[in-house]
């Protein structure tokens, strides 16, 4: 029996460890919270069926109960020491010895408050849509000033594809995203007017043009071929957005009461860190690099050392839990070879 | 009406600090504002000097940066560079090492070309080679390259402990109301050169905050005064100018302003000349009561507070006649010394027709 410490407890982590342990492996889940499914748990509904998130958090809990994974909670790596095929994982208050490590960290949303003309933190009616999914959790659609939205702005690329944000690279899942949340406020607000500015659409995965569809004939969400440049407040409690319709060539200025910016993904600073500690590889864009693109995605640069899910580069929950069984495959071929 | 969530704007804009050298300044004085408003400069200077005794030197062999020219296309780059290779010559001969400079023009113009020689040492060394052989001097680049205002919102708190006439109107008890205007070549080419970015710059808020008034953010806070040299010094294109003002003027209209603060010549005259011709074409106004806004330079403004006479400040000089704001804040002038000499000649009569 082979030990396997996943450092991470998302979904990739889960799904990769569960794998590993369906495999005869001894399996440890160091996590940094306090509890296991990471940014799901403050998701609402997914994309594009609109599952709701707690049905994938409760697979996840259901799927782990079926094994005897150690998970640590609220620890953190401090040190990783190799010996050999090796590997000594340092938390606070203990070591543990790996055969193979998963990475599993995920991403951080992208801080929007970098591309300050929008706005956020600023104006209290500029949210992200990590902020929108919380509020459909909640239940809770009015602006700051008590009142029902009536005119809602989705700002699609915020801090993707954006050079001055030193993001070339596409969070992918944006797109999508704006598209689910313009059809669920519609759901909720249908008298409210929703706008969704886009640089282009990237309806890549099976459904999501269909939704995109459904979003223009069905809910009458208006899409708008343009970049915002600038956000501000009105004197009577709204908002004002200067962008371009770049299809009709024309500049406008628009009166909003609600403006969400889909907020691209980005490495996490701690998976930097980690990183840094197992002496693996970064691309330019701050994910964990692979050692080959195309036949070992999982696989990272430094030996016994693999990846999983968004530390790797964006992906949707379907794309991640694809991705984790996809390492613990390359994982157990390794562990093979020991 | 000012914003209840004003405050966040100090908060995220502290993303943004930059090193303000303290003290033992070259001063690079500004072409165009030493037309529009000589007061401001000699204010500045008195300011330093006199109130926060700070060493600055004010160089009479100091030359225009050519900044207008280059931005118009009739400056080539490597001459704009060669003559501001002569001003870091006076600046190292004169045993100085932070350099400040009164145009935003003069100062974008001054940061783009130290980072063009970061980035191109070789265009340094070309540059260097010009200078010699055409006068024979050397430099070094500044250790310290800081705007005007940059200095004097360094010293905010300074002056503030000084203050006669706070930013409180002395009927209401209550803080003035100023709008603050960023000259674009201040931070929008370099947003890390800027005290506080290129989208919620502090330089001028700050300073409206520690001497006693309220800061409005308005939409069009952060578009353009309209000056913009193509726009300006081509006679046919001044109309873009005037509607780029006319767009401000309308988005802050609702909050009434008292005054506008600036920290660029540009916007200075532009702002304040602009009201005069909007009210001559069409007979309209943007102040409260259908009266007109007051613009101020960061000097007069930091001179009115320290109780420094208004025509000393040369406020006199204004299309936009400044008395109201001066009577809110409950300084005492004497109008009629208004266009008097020190020799007590009057030197015209002019009254603003704005103001009638």
């Amino acid at each position: 029996m082979k030990n396997i410490v996943v450092i991470g407890g998302g979904i990739a982590g889960v799904e990769v460890a569960c794998m590993m342990a369906e495999t005869g492996n001894r399996v440890t889940i160091i996590e940094r919270d306090n509890k296991l499914g990471g940014k799901l748990n403050n998701w609402y509904c997914l994309f594009p069926d609109f599952k709701k998130s707690d049905e994938i958090l409760n697979y996840i809990k259901n799927r782990i109960s079926k094994f005897n994974i150690e998970v640590k909670l609220n620890s953190n790596v401090e040190k990783a020491e190799r010996n050999g095929n090796t590997w000594l994982v340092h938390t606070e208050n203990a070591i543990c010895k790996a055969d193979a490590v998963i990475i599993a960290t995920g991403y951080q949303l992208f801080d929007a408050t970098r591309k300050e003309e929008l706005g956020y933190k600023i104006y209290d009616n500029v949210i992200t849509q990590a902020d929108m999914e919380q509020r459909f959790r909640e239940g809770n659609f009015l602006t700051s000033y008590g009142k029902k939205p009536e005119r809602i702005a989705i700002v699609h690329c915020v801090g993707s594809r954006d050079e001055k944000c030193h993001n070339m690279y596409c969070s992918k899942v944006c797109c999508v995203t704006g598209v689910k949340q313009a059809i669920e406020i519609n759901k909720f607000l249908p008298d409210a007017q929703i706008f969704c500015f886009y640089m282009d659409l990237r309806m890549y995965d099976k459904f999501f043009e269909e939704l995109y569809r459904t979003a223009q004939e069905q809910h009458n969400i208006q899409f708008i071929r343009g970049r915002v440049s600038e956000v501000s407040e009105t004197p009577d409690q709204h908002l004002s957005i200067k962008t371009e319709d770049t299809l009709s060539g024309r500049p406008m200025k628009m009166k909003l009461d609600m403006v969400i910016l889909l907020a691209g993904m980005e490495t996490k600073k701690n998976t930097k860190e980690i990183a840094d500690k197992f002496g693996v590889d970064r691309e330019i864009s701050g994910f964990l690099k692979s050692k080959d693109f195309h036949i070992g995605a999982g696989i990272l640069t430094q030996k016994g050392v693999f990846a999983a899910g968004t530390c790797i580069a964006p992906m949707s929950i379907k794309e991640t839990i694809e991705n984790a069984r996809s390492t613990a495959f390359q994982v157990n071929e390794y562990l093979k070879t020991l | 009406m000012i914003q209840k969530n004003n405050e966040h704007i100090y908060t995220v804009s502290k993303n943004y600090r930059k090193e303000i050298a303290d003290d033992n300044y070259y001063y690079a004085r500004s072409c165009i504002r030493q037309n529009f408003y000589p007061g401001s400069e000699v204010a500045f200077l008195n300011i330093l000097k006199n109130d926060l005794g700070k060493n600055v030197f004010d160089d009479p062999r100091h030359t225009t940066c050519t900044g207008i020219g280059y931005h118009s296309d009739v400056v080539p780059f490597d001459t704009i560079q060669t003559v501001v290779a002569r001003h870091f010559a006076l600046m190292t001969e004169n045993g100085y090492k932070n350099f400040i400079a009164s145009c935003v023009t003069s100062f974008g113009m001054y940061i783009e070309i130290t980072e063009t020689w970061k980035h191109h040492p070789e265009q340094l060394e070309k540059i260097r080679e010009y200078l010699k052989k055409s006068t024979g001097r050397e430099f070094e680049v500044p250790q310290n390259i800081a705007h005007t205002s940059d200095i004097i919102y360094k010293n905010r708190l300074a002056i503030a402990e000084k203050i006669k006439y706070p930013l409180v109107n002395v009927k209401t008890g209550k803080p003035l109301k100023v709008v603050d205007h960023i000259g674009c070549h201040y931070a929008k080419m370099f947003p890390d050169q800027g005290e506080g970015g290129a989208e919620f710059t502090q330089v001028l808020q700050a300073m409206i905050k520690a001497w006693g008034g309220a800061t409005v953010d308005y939409p069009e806070r952060r578009h353009c005064c309209g000056f913009g040299f193509r726009q300006y010094l081509v006679q046919a294109n001044r109309g873009y100018s005037l509607s780029n003002s006319k767009k401000k003027f309308e988005s802050m209209q609702p909050y009434e302003p008292d005054a506008i603060i600036t920290n660029c010549p540009g916007c200075s005259m532009f702002l304040d000349r602009w009201q005069y011709v909007m009210n001559e074409m069409q007979g309209k106004r943007y102040g409260a009561n259908n009266s007109l806004i007051p613009v101020f330079t960061y000097e007069e403004m930091a001179g009115l507070v320290l109780g420094y006479d208004p025509w000393d400040l040369g406020l006199q000089m204004h299309q936009v006649d400044c008395r109201p704001f001066l009577d809110k804040m409950g300084i005492k002038y004497d109008s009629d010394k208004m266009y008097k000499s020190k020799a007590g000649k009057i030197i015209g009569s002019y009254t603003p027709q704005c103001s009638k």
